[in-house]
């Protein structure tokens, strides 16, 4: 049986990894990467195999989880916004080292543009770090074939692979042919110890050995049907005769594919490549039917670099670092085209009567009453600093708030204002929602107990992941527990309801912590105005 | 070969989603390619939100249109349908809800706004939000604005489209089809009038 869906990019990964076998996805959420996780806790296939699909605290007990589950033999998907790859960074490049069991497929949504992030940076990088085969696909049809594919190579090599997927892919929607789904692997535990118990001297053995599988690596690469030479038959023709021709080769990389198709000139070669590590052999062939070559890939110039070491410094090798596409910033058909020398039309000029129109907190927030709060108090102290986090409440930057000093990555607020402490900024305040506490806040909240820094934390709880869409969240209901725990006194710990109601509560409580110099936490604790509107729909319809 | 690229567009929370979700099941049971590039995550707080959808009888390569290459701008809000002009073909349509939402400070001169708009070529604009309102279907004011695109949509005939509205809407029972198909018809019927 065969039918066609209509899925995200997303939403095909999900799906050829449950098609593939799989017994465990481990993730944070993070946008691009959410629907994957999402798709399977939704899918009755999945529920029927009993494949498992809760969120994780972190990307880095999410990696280490599902090295475990590869370890017992089966075949598990790690996910993560590529800011995450910084998070599971020691487990990712120690898993290439062990090595794995069941296939092990780590999947990092890119975000050129910054989107929904801080950075752009480019997942492939760890991939080549960790020296393993990198999957890029540049359709849904394709990533939802290439899932399975990335479980049998992880299996084939007894390595963990990487995929990478871009905003661009992971959110939009095409219709997937889809086959039959394989059976999962069984309970089928490692014994070799001398593969697992990374001690230097079968640390060393283990390294030796992913060395020596780089060159099957790099075969395997350029004998994928990932990895696609198309030149024109007129292009083979000309290159017999004259060859000295101005002509022109693309290497088209995953999603940049698409946009070197909907404008290619004719007679153009195009290198496709949606496998690493870069096929050499086809990069080399293209090269000699060519004169130049223009690189297309989204992100940083990760392929373009690799490619100018291949092909010497005498090649004419263009991309973004020569400025033929942009430095920064997502491709788009129209930089490709640019890229080309094909011009497009613009019949319109920019509107005159627009104005931007950011995002903003939800009326009725919580966060709303935590800033109006903090806004009051920190008035009366003009050396005060907040420093935030990630989350909506990193909102409260921009106007009407304009509250917060700081935002750099998760749990860094507490970090940032303990360290600020220790140099003597007072009052230093850090503001972090309740999911981002768990992520990362805890660890930095003990540092501070430990050494009695004079900061005052907001955990602003709103009972989910709000900003990617209202996942549970990991410390629902156990903050006030985990601070004691930490250690934080019970004197200095606070729950309050943030409503305007409660204005002069919050204002006095803030003002009393930011006076006491040691750690104090209070936790403005009411649901989300996006989950509880869902919930109450829900029960309407029931 | 027959193409129609679409830029649906509007605020977060205004709907545009389920426009594109009922274009995406009349496309597919049409037996069309289609590509549609949502907008996930942060933006769809408050802030300006868009999708392009593609729909062809060929294989369709880009997920995004390129510049000047929408056949239609859809908008939830007219602000917002102002913001894509690039992105419109030399002769496409704008079909815009009339009424602006306003949830900034600078937003623009409204009179300024609607001259600017109704100066360019095949403007539809309504405001979708009070006939809904006063037709007694306040929930269905974007299917009135899918009815009032309909006539720009060549490769989708009306036919098609109600069929998709009644499959997307049917979990949701029997008054909810009934509602947005006749949110569909009077938006399909304004557009005709004003395009006599």
């Amino acid at each position: 049986m065969s039918e066609k869906r209509l899925l995200l990019g997303d939403e095909a990964v999900a799906l050829g990894a449950l098609y593939a076998g799989l017994s465990g996805v481990y993730a944070y959420p993070g946008t691009p990467s959410t629907e994957i996780t999402e798709y399977i806790q939704q899918s009755p296939l999945a529920r029927e195999r009993g494949v498992r699909s809760r969120w994780c605290t972190n990307e880095k007990t999410a990696m280490e989880a599902a090295l475990g589950m590869s370890y017992a033999g089966k075949r598990a998907l790690v996910c993560m916004k590529h800011v995450g790859m910084n998070v599971c960074a020691d487990a990712f490049v120690n898993a290439a080292i062990t090595g794995v069991k069941g296939g092990l497929v780590v999947l990092a949504a890119d975000d050129p543009s910054m989107h929904s992030s801080q950075n752009e940076q480019d997942s492939r990088f760890y991939g080549k770090f960790a020296m393993v085969p990198i999957f890029e696909p540049s359709s849904q049809q394709e990533a939802f074939e290439m899932v399975g594919d990335a479980f049998r190579l992880s299996e084939a090599l007894r390595l963990p692979v990487l995929m990478r997927l871009v905003t661009r892919l992971a959110h939009s929607r095409a219709a997937v042919q889809i086959g039959e789904p394989q059976a999962q692997n069984g309970l089928a535990p490692d014994d070799e110890r001398g593969r697992w118990v990374l001690l230097p001297g079968i640390a060393k053995r283990q390294y030796a050995s992913l060395i020596a599988k780089q060159e099957e690596i790099q075969a395997g690469a350029e004998a994928s049907v990932y990895n696609r030479l198309e030149i024109p038959g007129q292009a083979r023709d000309d290159e017999k005769g004259a060859g000295q021709d101005d002509k022109l080769g693309v290497i088209a990389v995953g999603i940049g594919y698409n946009y070197v198709r909907e404008s290619l000139p004719a007679g153009v070669s195009v290198l496709k490549v949606s496998l690493y590590p870069i096929p050499a052999k086809q990069v080399r062939e293209l090269a000699a039917h060519c004169s130049r070559v223009l690189v297309v890939e989204d992100g940083q110039p990760f392929v373009e670099e690799q490619v100018k070491g291949l092909l010497g410094p005498d090649y004419p090798v263009r991309g973004r670092f020569s400025g033929e596409l942009p430095r920064t910033g997502e491709l788009t058909p129209d930089c490709v085209a640019a890229a080309l020398g094909v011009a497009l039309p613009t019949p319109h000029e920019r509107a005159h009567n627009l104005a931007a129109r950011p995002p903003q907190l939800c009326q009725g927030c919580g966060h709303r009453d935590v800033y109006t709060a903090l806004n009051r108090v920190a008035a009366e102290f003009p050396g005060a600093r907040i420093f935030g986090d990630i989350g909506c409440y990193t909102l409260g930057a921009l106007p009407p708030f304009q509250a917060i000093d700081s935002c750099v990555d998760m749990g860094a607020s507490i970090t940032m204002a303990k360290g600020a402490a220790d140099a003597g900024l007072r009052p230093a305040i850090a503001v972090i929602g309740d999911s981002t506490f768990t992520h990362s806040g805890m660890t930095g909240l003990l540092d501070a107990v430990n050494d009695h820094s004079a900061i005052t934390v907001i955990i602003s709880d709103n009972l989910t992941t709000a900003m990617t869409g209202g996942q549970d969240s990991a410390g629902t209901h156990k903050f006030e527990a985990i601070c004691l725990a930490l250690g934080v006194e019970r004197d200095h710990l606070h729950v309050v309801v943030p409503l305007p109601a409660n204005m002069e509560e919050i204002t006095r409580i803030l003002r009393e912590e930011i006076a006491y110099e040691g750690v104090s936490v209070i936790i403005p604790q009411r649901e989300c105005m996006q989950t509880l509107g869902r919930k109450l729909r829900q029960k309407k319809q029931q | 070969m027959s193409k129609i690229d679409i830029k649906l567009c509007g605020v977060g929370g205004q709907g545009i989603l389920s426009i594109a979700t009922v274009l995406g099941e009349a496309a597919t049971a049409a037996g069309l390619q289609l590509k549609q590039a949502e907008v996930h995550g942060m933006s769809q707080r408050g802030g300006d939100v868009q999708s392009d959808l593609r729909l062809s009888t060929d294989a369709i390569w880009s997920d995004l249109i390129p510049l000047g290459g929408a056949d239609l701008i859809i908008s939830m809000e007219p602000m917002e349908a102002l913001r894509y002009l690039p992105y419109l073909a030399p002769d496409g349509a704008i079909v815009t809800s009339g009424k602006p939402f306003v949830n900034i400070p600078n937003y623009p001169d409204e009179a300024a706004l609607f001259a600017e708009l109704d100066a360019l070529p095949h403007v539809v604009r309504l405001d979708i939000e009070a006939v809904a309102r006063d037709s007694g279907l306040p929930k269905s004011a974007n299917m009135v604005l899918l009815g009032m695109a309909a006539p720009y949509i060549g490769l989708l005939p009306e036919e098609s489209l109600r069929g998709a509205i009644a499959r997307v809407f049917s979990r949701k029972g029997e008054a909810v089809v009934e509602a947005n198909l006749k949110a569909f018809a009077l938006g399909l019927e304004h557009s005709k009038q004003v395009s006599k």
